[in-house]
């Protein structure tokens, strides 16, 4: 009994001392700039693993540039002046894809890397097929969903629940809120207009396809806003402007347990998509060896299932999932709240990455030559 | 003897349709918040044209107290069977407003302060360019005023929520305040602001005033050329501006340091300064330098003593418009700041992209009360000390 006690407290105060040893490494960097979204899904990443790790190295600082949506460019931009300013960047994988191609962001041995899964599963292992990109180290999977207004429900209607609800005028008057790009919008079109599942990417490659989706979104065009941020559908949503709209389903989990508005959540057809991080490619010596740790630290097995306490979107790590938790203010079981919950889970789409990049430019094109009509 | 403008009743041909009118403007209005614009056309129309005729053809002056207390009472009852309490504060309004207006347009009262020599036209005129005065400053104001109760709300959505309609102290709250002063991000942004804002607008105001009088005396050769290019940055669009600063001062290892921010407001701030300043030099007598030499002073005595007290309105005024430049600058932050230099601007405009949250109402509403109370002391510095050179009277 006593020995265990003075081996425990000797293992803990070695671990501690690596610990500290490390904070003060010669080599490492003392602070990092981290590049986020800003919001909720910042301050989540910012109390699951950038204040653990602080608290544990101490000395090193940790700033915030709210700049993922503008992430390409800029990062394009501090490359062409050589001086490149962030050490770590969050992304969705479509950007990661982008710039690991354009030699903007360092491909990394993920096993090599980062922390192995408690179980001694290797990370790329752990990861699964969630590693799209060999710079890319995903945390989460989120998805883009509907949310509806319960109170606008017409009476003696049943609450939506299919995608082809949105595309319903009669049985649910109102306005829709869509995304103004063509992604995720012309899939739900295909799939509402009679297209099975597994044919939507064979049709959406071919002209007659893509008319097709746009024919089915111009039924209900004069009821579509158009969002381009993800707060706005929320925003429209309290408003009342708005019966149903999509956005991302944790900012949809803070309209509805957080800000307590009477929204409902439409899980039909939900479109997945990943964020995660890459490092900049070329980073100094020193920036580059804080940034390996954290990275370290931060996406391993327990940090990915805490960032799930504060913000309803699923760890992309398969060993994370048993260990989501409840949320840290309300006490609610997150689980039932991701979107990789089975029941929420029934139709999904993954975005399809090698479609996008290969169609993207075109049906933009034609998608905003289509909006532009009247 | 001043001249009277003879006033009378018009004919109720001309007070009808013209009450009418306005009746149907206001319909317009509570028509839409109602579900029928038409409807409400029509109805405003008809019900000031009748309220028009009841006052002044039954009623009359004799009793026009009681007919605006009539016209009040009803539209306040009207107010609140379609508004409740706010319907009832805005029903009041428009009855006192409908209840002057009637005997103003009714009884001729219109022509009172104009010459009586004007054309219907004219007078016609006369008003409708007061009502576009007004439309203007009121369209320039509401955007503001808007703004702050929201600032106020219990919920976090930029939304007039029914609790703050019903005015429920529910509905209100200082929560976004309290976010604004106890978040660490915002509480940085301010720092920064803090810092960069006061130093841009010294370095412009002190290379901005030597410029300009150094451009105003004729000895100096290009003056216009050199003006032309100190200018420049006002006129060059803001983002071709920054994405040059941002490439050069990458180069030079500026970029991303507060002396970066700090040199690039300033470079905004300087034509400000030099187009204030070079304004006051117009009217300073140079014989006043030379007298000044003449007894024995130096150049730089000479400044400070004569020069710069005579011209300090101009420096001031620059000086403002520098501060106020670089305290509301987001574009060039974003390209020669980096995250450790971010602005109460920048974070209100991640802010406001990606998680549109009232603080940043918040934040507008305590800048504008600055804006205000800084506007109001320059001004009251500036009479005072016209008083005390006896510049204007009084």
């Amino acid at each position: 009994m006593n020995l265990t006690k003075t081996l425990m407290a000797s293992t803990a105060l070695t671990v501690a001392a690596t610990g500290a040893f490390a904070g003060s490494h010669a080599d490492m960097a003392d602070s990092m700039t981290l590049v986020s979204w800003g919001g909720a899904y910042q301050s989540s990443q910012q109390k699951a693993y950038v204040e653990p790790y602080l608290e544990m190295n101490e000395g090193v600082s940790a700033t915030w540039d709210e700049s993922s949506a503008e992430a390409v460019a800029k990062l394009r931009a501090m490359n062409e002046a050589g001086n490149v300013t962030w050490d770590l960047v969050d992304v969705v994988a479509s950007d990661a894809i982008r710039l690991c191609d354009e030699g903007l962001a360092m491909e990394i041995d993920h096993d090599d890397v980062l922390a192995p899964a408690p179980d001694g599963t290797d990370a790329s292992d752990d990861f699964g097929d969630l590693i799209v990109s060999d710079c890319f180290i995903p945390q989460i999977v989120y998805s883009t969903t509907f949310g509806y207004r319960t109170d606008l429900v017409p009476e003696g209607v049943e609450a939506p629940n299919d995608i082809c609800d949105v595309f319903d005028l009669e049985t649910y008057p109102g306005k829709r809120a869509l995304e103004k790009r063509p992604i995720n919008n012309m899939e739900w079109a295909l799939l509402c207009d009679g297209v099975a599942k597994e044919d939507v990417y064979d049709v959406l490659e071919t002209e007659e396809g893509q008319d097709q989706a746009l024919a089915k979104l111009d039924t209900i065009k004069d009821d579509v806003i158009w969002w381009s941020a993800g707060a706005d559908t929320p925003q429209l949503l309290a408003d009342g402007e708005i019966f149903m709209g999509s956005t991302y389903n944790g900012r949809l989990f803070s309209v509805i347990e957080e800000q307590d508005q009477p929204v409902g959540m439409m899980w039909d057809a939900q479109v997945f998509d990943l964020d995660g991080w890459i490092v900049p490619a070329d980073l100094p010596e020193d920036r580059l060896a804080r940034v390996m740790d954290f990275l370290k630290f931060a996406t391993d097995t327990q940090r990915l299932a805490d960032q799930a306490k504060y913000i309803s979107y699923g760890p992309a790590r398969e060993s994370s999932a048993p260990l989501v938790s409840t949320h840290a203010e309300l006490g609610i079981e997150m689980a039932p709240h991701m979107p990789t919950d089975p029941n929420n889970a029934q139709n999904t789409f993954l975005y399809n990455y090698e479609f996008w990049a290969d169609y993207r430019d075109d049906i933009d094109a034609k998608f905003q030559a289509w909006l532009a009509q009247n | 003897m001043p001249i009277l403008t003879e006033i009378k009743k018009q004919p109720m041909s001309f007070t009808l349709p013209v009450v009418g009118a306005f009746g149907a403007f206001a319909g317009i209005f509570v028509g839409t918040a109602n579900g029928s614009t038409f409807l409400g056309i029509l109805i405003g129309f008809a019900l000031l044209a009748a309220l028009a005729y009841v006052a002044l053809e039954v009623l009359g002056t004799e009793r026009e107290k009681q007919a605006k207390w009539g016209i009040i009472g009803l539209l306040v009852v009207l107010g609140v069977l379609l508004g409740g309490l706010p319907g009832l504060v805005l029903g009041g309004l428009f009855g006192w407003f409908f209840g002057w207006l009637v005997y103003w347009v009714g009884m001729g009262r219109y022509r009172a302060p104009l010459p009586p020599y004007l054309t219907g036209g004219q007078v016609l005129w006369h008003y409708s360019f007061r009502v576009l005065c007004g439309a203007i400053f009121v369209f320039l104001i509401t955007p503001i005023l808007v703004v702050m109760p929201l600032s106020f709300n219990a919920e976090d959505f930029f939304t007039f929520t029914p609790e703050m309609l019903r005015f429920d102290p529910e509905g209100y709250s200082l929560k976004h305040y309290r976010d604004f002063f106890t978040s660490s991000e915002w509480q940085q942004a301010l720092r920064n602001s803090v810092i960069i804002a006061p130093v841009a607008t010294l370095l412009s105001v002190s290379f901005g005033t030597l410029a300009a009088i150094g451009l105003s005396s004729e000895h100096v050769p290009f003056r216009r050329a050199i003006m032309a290019i100190l200018i420049s940055p006002m006129i060059v669009p803001l983002i071709i501006s920054a994405a040059g600063m941002y490439f050069f001062y990458s180069r030079i290892g500026l970029q991303g340091t507060f002396a970066g921010v700090i040199l690039a407001h300033a470079a905004l701030g300087i034509p400000f300064v030099i187009i204030t300043v070079t304004a006051t030099l117009v009217g300073f007598d140079r014989s006043l330098t030379r007298a000044s030499a003449n007894l024995g002073a130096d150049p730089v005595r000479t400044f400070f003593k004569i020069q710069m007290p005579l011209i300090l309105p101009g420096v001031i005024s620059g000086g403002l418009f520098a501060f106020i430049t670089s305290f509301d600058e987001v574009v060039i932050v974003l390209f020669v700041g980096s995250a450790n230099q971010q602005t109460l601007p920048w974070q209100m405009f991640t802010g406001l992209r990606e998680q549109i949250s009232p603080t940043i109402l918040a934040v507008a509403t305590i800048l504008v009360a600055i804006s205000i109370a800084l506007l109001t002391t320059v001004e009251l510095l500036r009479r005072r000390s016209e008083k005390m050179r006896g510049l204007s009277p009084g």
